[in-house]
């Protein structure tokens, strides 16, 4: 298989991904988008290793499942603690921070 | 000689021990405290009689000794030991300064006796005798410079000694301030002598810096420099032309204070600084003869201010004034006329402190009245202070046996020795000191006549005049006797010119213009003329209680000759106007500047807060943008690198 195809998928998934954290309002959505994100960005780096013969890219892709994984419990706790104060789990509700 | 010197420092150390007590004890010293005053000064008094008798048993050449205590500072090529120098100059200065100052101090026991805070006036007292010791017998010019600030601390707290609970309380405060801020002016200049000293001959210790090597290594611009900031630092503490506003208004202080520190020695200190710094004046011939125009100037001022006071205090001040004026025009003349300007300040210092304290002593019969056109035939009821007043007064108007012709009679006679290429100058001092010594009959007599002379009495009706308690009459009765005789027991056969040769070295004597017994007899004629004048005006005539309108001379005199306005208009309102231009200057050029730079800053704030909308996919887009444009700017760059 010619390498250009996994890094096609890949960037084809991570665009996915990009496009939905940037137009979904739904946080648990934007959250997929992310998850799908790191998940291409991942699927890079496997195959840059296999490219070049060696480990360092696997490695780096266990480091962002791990990552991702203490990344999901933070966001969900955060996610679900806003949805009960502001009855919402739209990320554009969540707007205090203007400037 | 050797034997006593370790006596020397406690001359400085017993009043100041004295002042600590005073001050620090509190009330628990109110009971005593005026004794230890005086004690304190008393001893000091001793110690220099001791030390001087020592020094008369000494061979003339080794009278001057400098007596090393301790390195006081030593910084980089600055070594400054902290010492004491005696020789017959400031011998003569600790026997004046603790003498009349004991007797003043006696004085004041009973002066005070209803103050409440007389601890803390005795107090103040010792520490000006400790600060006026330390200045004439310091053996450099950085502790002379702590003596100078000294007297001149002790002398705006007693001037303002009476700044509560009386109705001229606020007079006298501001009458502190403005001595001390004049005093400020002629500090300066000290400070600037003594950083030109220092960098012309590298020291600031007298037996350094005037010696003939360091003399005469500096350039004559240097040492004209030095001669002036020398002489504007005497003006200021000897109220000499143009700083001379202050000591009129000093006299709000009590009367023995003026007569310690505004008559005998504090502003004697600037004529001690002239003739201790002679080496350097007489290399810069420009700056001495400044000194004697200054004195010049200064005696015909203080003369002329003197006879249009009616009160007896102010009077008294502006003969101060004029008499300093004589010995700054001595100390000018070079060797001639040192030894007569510190023989003219010694006598001075015993006459006008009589003069002060008979002041005193008829205030304190007048319910504190200082008016002379309210006194008048006081001398049945106060027969002590008429007399002992009335040989000061012969002192002062020069009158041969008393104290005041052999001085005043030696700078008369050296203001006509002719100055070699500037035949001028004989004559011009030489007429100057003679008119001064007229108007100085004049003024004085006006003084004596209007306050113990004439037929009627001027009071008011329910005064009961008396002589004062034997406390304050005795020390009038030593000072009376000082007056009378000082002068003839000093000043025949030159005792004290051969006394002070040592210091101030050997005069060649030269001829002045006129023969002696023609000046003698001439400046005799004017003085009598002079007082008869003042006689017949104020002793045969009956004296106005309201003073008359007068010449415009007089009442010019009455208002110091303007010198209050003249400093106003040349002084205060141009600082006034400079300080009007910075602080607008800082508000409007400086404050705006500065306040342009948080505006801006503010400004772009403003402006980049619209991006922070508090949208997350906002920020999400702008990131995504922001790498996107990255990559692009990354892979034209290396597609362009390639392509060459």
């Amino acid at each position: 298989m010619d390498i250009t195809n996994y890094v096609v998928l890949a960037a084809v998934l991570f665009a996915i991904g990009a496009t939905t954290v940037l137009l979904r309002r739904n946080a648990i959505v934007v959250f997929m988008g992310v998850e799908l994100m790191l998940n291409a960005t991942n699927l890079a780096f496997v195959t840059f290793a296999r490219m070049h013969g060696d480990l360092t890219g696997q490695v780096l892709a266990f480091f962002v499942m791990v990552v991702a994984a203490a990344e999901v419990v933070v966001g969900l706790a955060i996610i679900v603690t806003i949805f009960r104060t502001r009855r919402s789990a739209s990320v554009d509700d969540v707007n205090l921070l203007r400037g | 000689m050797n034997d006593v010197i370790g006596l020397a420092p406690w001359l400085v150390g017993l009043p100041l021990i004295g002042a600590a007590i005073l001050l620090l004890g509190g009330k628990a010293t109110d009971r005593w405290g005026h004794w230890l005053g005086v004690a304190a000064s008393a001893a000091s008094a001793v110690i220099g009689f001791i030390l001087m008798f020592r020094m008369i048993g000494t061979p003339a050449e080794e009278r001057s000794i400098d007596h090393h205590l301790w390195t006081w500072l030593s910084a980089g090529g600055l070594d400054v030991d902290l010492g004491i120098r005696l020789d017959p100059l400031s011998l003569t200065f600790v026997m004046l300064v603790t003498f009349v100052g004991t007797l003043i101090h006696v004085y004041s026991v009973a002066y005070m006796d209803h103050d409440p805070h007389r601890r803390r006036f005795f107090g103040y007292l010792n520490l000006f005798v400790a600060a006026m010791l330390t200045l004439v017998l310091a053996d450099s010019y950085l502790l002379l410079f702590v003596g100078w600030e000294g007297v001149g601390l002790a002398s705006y707290l007693l001037i303002g000694f009476w700044d509560t609970g009386r109705p001229s309380a606020r007079e006298n405060a501001v009458a502190a301030k403005k001595a001390f801020v004049m005093n400020r002016i002629g500090d300066m200049g000290l400070i600037a002598a003594m950083a030109l000293l220092f960098a012309g001959t590298g020291a600031l210790d007298f037996g350094t810096t005037l010696s003939d090597d360091a003399v005469g290594s500096l350039s004559e611009p240097t040492a004209t420099a030095i001669g002036l900031c020398l002489l504007l630092a005497a003006c200021g503490k000897s109220a000499q032309f143009p700083l001379q506003a202050w000591l009129g208004d000093a006299m709000a202080g009590p009367t023995p204070v003026s007569a310690l520190i505004h008559a005998a020695t504090m502003v004697t200190a600037g004529v001690y600084l002239m003739v201790r710094s002679g080496p350097i004046l007489e290399a810069a011939p420009t700056a001495q003869l400044v000194v004697v125009i200054v004195g010049a100037v200064t005696l015909l001022f203080g003369a002329v201010v003197g006879t249009a006071k009616d009160d007896i205090k102010k009077a008294l001040a502006a003969s101060t004034m004029s008499q300093i004026g004589y010995m700054m025009l001595a100390a000018g003349l070079g060797p001639a006329g040192y030894a007569f300007a510190i023989f003219h300040l010694l006598t001075h210092g015993f006459f006008k402190a009589g003069l002060f304290l008979g002041a005193g002593s008829v205030m304190h019969a007048m319910d504190d009245q200082t008016d002379m056109r309210r006194f008048g035939g006081l001398s049945r009821f106060l027969p002590i202070t008429w007399i002992t007043m009335g040989l000061g007064w012969l002192a002062i108007l020069g009158i041969p046996p008393f104290s005041g012709f052999w001085s005043k009679d030696g700078i008369i006679e050296a203001a006509f020795m002719p100055v070699e290429g500037q035949p001028w100058r004989a004559w011009v001092f030489g007429t100057v000191a003679v008119l001064g010594a007229a108007i100085t009959a004049f003024y004085m007599t006006r003084l004596f006549f209007m306050t113990f002379g004439g037929r009627r009495p001027r009071w008011a009706e329910n005064q009961h005049p008396h002589e004062s308690s034997p406390l304050m009459w005795w020390p009038l009765v030593f000072l009376g006797v000082g007056s009378a005789a000082l002068g003839a027991v000093l000043g025949i056969g030159g005792t004290f010119v051969t006394w002070l040769e040592p210091v101030v070295g050997h005069a060649e004597h030269h001829e002045p213009v006129l023969p002696v017994p023609v000046i003698i007899t001439a400046t005799l004629v004017v003085v009598v003329l002079g007082a008869l004048l003042a006689f017949r005006m104020y002793a045969v005539s009956l004296v106005p209680e309201e003073a008359p309108r007068g010449s415009v001379l007089t009442r010019a005199a009455r208002r110091d000759l303007y010198q209050d306005a003249a400093n106003e208009t040349l002084v205060l309102k141009p600082a006034h106007g400079v300080a009007r231009l910075v602080q607008v200057g800082d508000r409007d050029v400086v404050d705006r500047g500065w306040g342009a730079l948080p505006q801006a800053v503010s400004w772009f704030g403003a402006a980049f807060r619209k991006a922070q909308s508090g949208y997350v996919r906002s920020y999400a887009a702008g990131m995504a943008g922001g790498v996107l444009v990255i990559a692009v700017v990354v892979w034209l760059v290396a597609g362009l690198g390639g392509a060459q």
